[in-house]
């Protein structure tokens, strides 16, 4: 009897979440993300709870655009990827001209009612129209299409770093980077583009950093050297990272997070306050999360059945990746620090509804496959 | 493009992908378990490292907050100054057991349950190592038994700190105001900076209104802290700058006998200098211990306050509005002789009621039998309605309206303190706007005694008998007199300000105002005359009486049946000398039936008291406490 109670139950849940076309797996993964999120901010914001209900708020918006994202045919969504493209570059091209400074780069556009940046609505434009482009050709990708494919890659990811923000830059460029690897760039290909890469890297470092870029890098390789100026961040982090132990110090008792010796903790340098809080048996059950949000991407992807979804399902899990690895490579001092958040822990807004609209489209392409059996 | 869709291989390029697909989650591993391998090296192998970086000594700033600047009265007798007070502050962090420190602590001193509620409230906001206050006010006894067992008690400290405190207690409160701690209200607009450190601002009145002079600014410590937050050593220094002292121009020796002299009634007095505006006193009473709300008042304090019928919280003297009756008539009067409508020696007969030309209605005088022949100064001394019937209906609401705003009636004054309300001066462009309806006849007749819309507050009503008695001259009224600057002690006086000078066309009309106004206590058919008895010096005053419900016509109205909340209010509003004023006040006693009979004689005491110095106030009042 309370068998079949349950099984009821649970087909109701199921029910629901099918009306919405909803991955159970994957929302089940996000709702644990999100609320290891919160608690972590909770702490990091020092129980502010001002910030916590915006954060809420976002999440809210957030959500509710993956829901509307998780009901469009991939069809449409194919349709509008030339649309976003140009449109994003267009908007890009109006940040340059009209846009707001904002902390020293011009990222923002003001549209009246919102302000808007659109190097992040970028992030979902450039891996739908390389998917777009690359599913009606010929796999794996020719030398035509390569350069074809390599222009719609740079010119963005050019007037992005212009701003600059060579965190983003670095997010929509891989993006659209995955959809080419997972198209089937030859591997010869990969490693003529490698062997350019390292060789043009003097001349970026000259060229084209600014001298805050190449301080960052600098500061990453030897933090030491300036303890009190822009090494401070990685020293702090490294040593409340460090000082959390196996176990950690615990929820709210993180004394690096909670006097303020962790510059920008409730956002990019979130992880260091878990890190402190919750040890690295803490740290280790987060990155199996993610790891699982991102497999489960990878394997939507390989069960999708048509190319456009694969390559974009695939692509958008990868930049997921992109996101944990840059961010936690940086607040434990292997990477530069570039601006990326944890992601859908970071306070913050535009990238909570950009992932989440993202993976919005990796459940459309899910239910793609089973609607159209 | 159409022929080489047909070539794509599907199958293949399903293969090919999904290859690729599972390259890409080998990569991911790899990537994060390095990653992980930074994590585990940072953790584990480093730890001890971190940890001790992370518990040496770290530089911080600590805030010193200032002391709150002191507010005197005019003869320098302390209103508000700040006490030490000592607290049991209990660090969360140290105490293993806090159930049984708690229940060993109340051993010693006394503590409630109300008080270990607020205690566990505040330390779910606060951090581990910070001292969270259990009791505040410790009494000299309390503190004496817990120094003494101090030492069995792990994490329990006694700290000192300046509370504000007012001397006294219930006197004055209406003027002063009070402090209390901040709230989430106040962070919204203060400059977070300064008021670092900061646990009292400004709630009401003068407290509020000169919180930036009273404030003073916040000074600093560099300290070094452990990666607890505990303060190792003091590195260096940056005291903070008392808060500017206030001198008032209150005397609270005649806010004292004011409020004493009200005894069980509830009203207000306002008393103020005609010559510069200074307020001498300013009372609304019943009166309450804003002692009670600088640590916070408890739920039932506040209860019992917020909900007691004669409402102790509300400042009478600056919010409340009250239709000033009769003494409205030395202005309406005055607006008379100037409009050239009457003249003084015309006379009016007084047969008890008003009629307007083609309308039934009769307007009445309070007096049933009429006061029979009456000119301007016999209309004042005896009150009579029915000539200022008249004389309104010459007059017209228009030109009442317009010389009233000379006085500052309808308009706040600009004293110095928070919530003063503006009173109504009724126009026809007021009732057409707010009501939507035309002016009618009657109401200008009814405005003509100082009823139906018309409302002021005593401090606007005492403010307009002090520009009568300066011949038109009107001032903003003040509370302070000098600012004592910190730290130059620099004294800033402020200067007296004049709002209105109303120039009269015939000189000549301010003595007959001023004669019938002293009639009203100098004559003996005037309605104060009982006041007159010993007087050495002469007042010109005005009685009114406000109507607190409207009788139907042709109703008696009989003091006696009539409970006590519906009784009419007395008012009565007088300045003195006569002939060289230096005080100027309104009366107001709620429900106390007719001006002469309760509200003249408090004015009488207090002009005694101010002009003569005698009898001594101070003694007075004292004995009346023993």
């Amino acid at each position: 009897m309370s068998r079949l109670i349950e099984s009821d139950q649970s087909s109701i849940s199921r029910r629901i979440l099918d009306a919405f076309r909803l991955d159970p797996v994957m929302v089940m993964l996000l709702l644990i993300l999100t609320a290891f999120g919160l608690l972590t901010l909770y702490s990091a914001s020092g129980g502010n709870m001002d910030l916590m209900l915006r954060q809420l708020t976002r999440l809210a918006l957030a959500s509710f655009f993956l829901i509307l994202l998780a009901n469009i045919s991939i069809r449409l969504l194919k349709k509008m990827s030339i649309g976003f493209y140009l449109g994003g570059v267009v908007l890009l091209l109006g940040v340059i001209y009209f846009g707001e400074v904002g902390k020293g780069a011009q990222r923002w556009l003001d549209l009246g009612i919102i302000r808007f940046q659109p190097s992040e609505f970028m992030k979902l434009a450039m891996p739908m129209m390389l998917a777009a482009y690359l599913s009606d050709k010929v796999l794996p990708v020719g030398w035509k299409d390569l350069l074809i494919s390599a222009g719609l890659i740079m010119l963005p990811v050019l007037l992005i770093a212009k701003q600059p923000d060579l965190g983003t830059a670095l997010l929509v460029g891989s993006a659209g980077f995955f959809v080419l690897f997972l198209a089937g760039v030859r591997w010869k290909i990969l490693m003529v583009l490698g062997l350019l890469v390292s060789l043009m890297t003097p001349l970026l470092w000259k060229f084209a950093l600014h001298d805050y870029q190449r301080g960052r890098i600098l500061t990453m390789l030897n933090p030491e050297n300036d303890p009190l100026g822009s090494g401070y961040h990685i020293i702090q982090s490294k040593i409340a990272i460090g000082s959390g132990g196996m176990y950690g110090k615990g929820w709210l008792n993180g004394t690096q997070s909670q006097l303020d010796f962790i510059p920008e903790r409730s956002t990019d340098f979130i992880f260091s306050v878990f890190g402190e809080e919750f040890g690295l048996f803490g740290a280790l059950l987060l990155v199996l999360l993610y790891l699982l949000i991102i497999y489960r991407g990878l394997y939507i992807a390989a069960c999708s059945e048509e190319t456009y979804g694969r390559l974009l399902a695939g692509a958008l899990s990868l930049t997921f990746f992109v996101y944990l690895f840059v961010n936690t490579g940086m607040v434990t001092g292997l990477l530069p620090v570039v601006g990326v958040p944890l992601p859908l822990v970071s306070y913050g807004g535009t990238s909570m509804v950009t992932l989440m609209v993202g993976f919005g489209m990796i459940m459309a392409i899910r239910s793609a496959k089973r609607f159209l059996r | 493009m159409a022929y080489r869709e047909q070539l794509k291989d599907n199958f293949l390029e399903t293969r090919l992908i999904q290859r690729r697909i599972v390259l890409s989650a080998v990569i991911v591993l790899i990537l994060m378990s390095i990653i992980l391998v930074r994590l585990y090296v940072l953790q584990v192998v480093e730890h001890d490292h971190f940890s001790t970086l992370s518990n040496s000594n770290r530089v911080r700033l600590k805030a010193l907050p200032p002391t709150r600047g002191l507010i005197y009265d005019r003869n320098g007798v302390v209103l508000a100054d700040n006490l030490p007070a000592y607290r049991l502050e209990i660090i969360r962090e140290q105490v293993a057991d806090l159930d049984d420190t708690l229940k060993r602590l109340s051993e010693y001193v006394e503590i409630s349950d109300y008080a270990i509620k607020k205690f566990r409230q505040s330390s779910e906001r606060r951090r581990p190592f910070e001292g969270i206050p259990l009791l505040l006010n410790l009494s000299d006894e309390e503190l004496a038994k817990l120094a003494v067992n101090l030492h069995k008690f792990e994490g329990v400290e006694i700290n000192a700190r300046l509370t504000r405190n007012y001397p006294l207690g219930k006197h004055a409160v209406h003027a002063l105001g009070y402090v209390g701690h901040i709230d989430v209200r106040d962070l919204s607009q203060l400059d977070d900076a300064n008021y670092a450190g900061t646990s009292y601002i400004g709630k009401l009145g003068l407290e509020k209104y000169y919180e930036s002079d009273l404030h003073g600014e916040v000074g600093f410590q560099r300290v070094e802290v452990n990666a607890s937050g505990r303060t190792l050593r003091v590195l260096d220094e940056h005291p903070p700058v008392s808060g500017n002292n206030l001198h008032l121009t209150i005397d609270s020796s005649l806010q004292r006998l004011a409020e004493e002299l009200f005894s069980d009634e509830n009203g207000s007095v306002v008393a103020i200098d005609p010559r510069n505006g200074e307020i001498l006193a300013l009372v609304s009473m019943p009166s309450f211990d804003p002692n009670l709300f600088v640590d916070g008042i408890s739920y039932k304090d506040y209860n019992e306050l917020r909900d007691s019928s004669s409402r102790p919280l509300f400042n009478r003297a600056l919010t409340g509005q009250y239709p000033p009756g009769s003494t409205t008539k030395p202005f309406f009067g005055l607006a008379g002789l100037e409009n050239s409508v009457i003249g003084h020696k015309n006379t009016v007969f007084c047969g008890g009621y008003y009629l307007l030309p083609n309308e039934e209605r009769k307007y009445r005088d309070w007096k049933k039998t009429g006061h029979g022949k009456m000119d301007l100064d016999d209309a004042i001394t005896q009150s009579c309605d029915v000539y200022f019937y008249s004389l309104s209906y010459s007059l017209g609401i228009d030109r009442m309206a317009e010389f009233m705003q000379h006085f500052g009636f309808g308009e706040r004054t600009g004293i110095d303190s928070t919530s003063e309300q503006p009173g109504l001066l009724p126009s026809r462009e007021w009732k057409r706007r707010t009501k939507g309806m035309p002016w009618f006849p009657g109401e200008t007749l009814i405005t003509g005694i100082g009823q139906g819309a018309l409302l002021t507050t005593p401090l606007q009503l005492a403010n307009a008998t002090g520009a009568l008695a300066m011949k038109g001259r009107r001032f903003k009224p003040h509370l302070v007199s000098s600012i004592n600057l910190q730290p130059s002690h620099k004294i800033v006086s402020v200067e007296p300000e004049i709002v209105g000078d109303y120039q009269l066309k015939k000189e000549i009309n301010w003595q007959h105002i001023v004669r019938g106004m002293e009639n009203v206590v100098h004559n003996v058919r005037g309605t104060a005359h009982r006041i007159e008895q010993g007087l050495s010096y002469r007042i010109a005053g005005k009685t009114g009486t406000a109507q607190v419900f409207s009788i139907a016509q042709d109703e008696e109205y009989d003091e006696e049946t009539v409970r006590k909340k519906l009784r009419d209010h007395a008012l009565f509003m007088a300045f003195a000398p006569a002939d060289d004023p230096r005080i100027a006040l309104a009366v107001i006693v709620e429900n106390g039936g007719h001006g002469s009979s309760v509200a003249a004689p408090i004015a009488r005491r207090l002009m005694d008291a101010y002009l003569l110095k005698t009898p001594k106030v101070d003694k007075i009042v004292d004995e009346k406490a023993l």
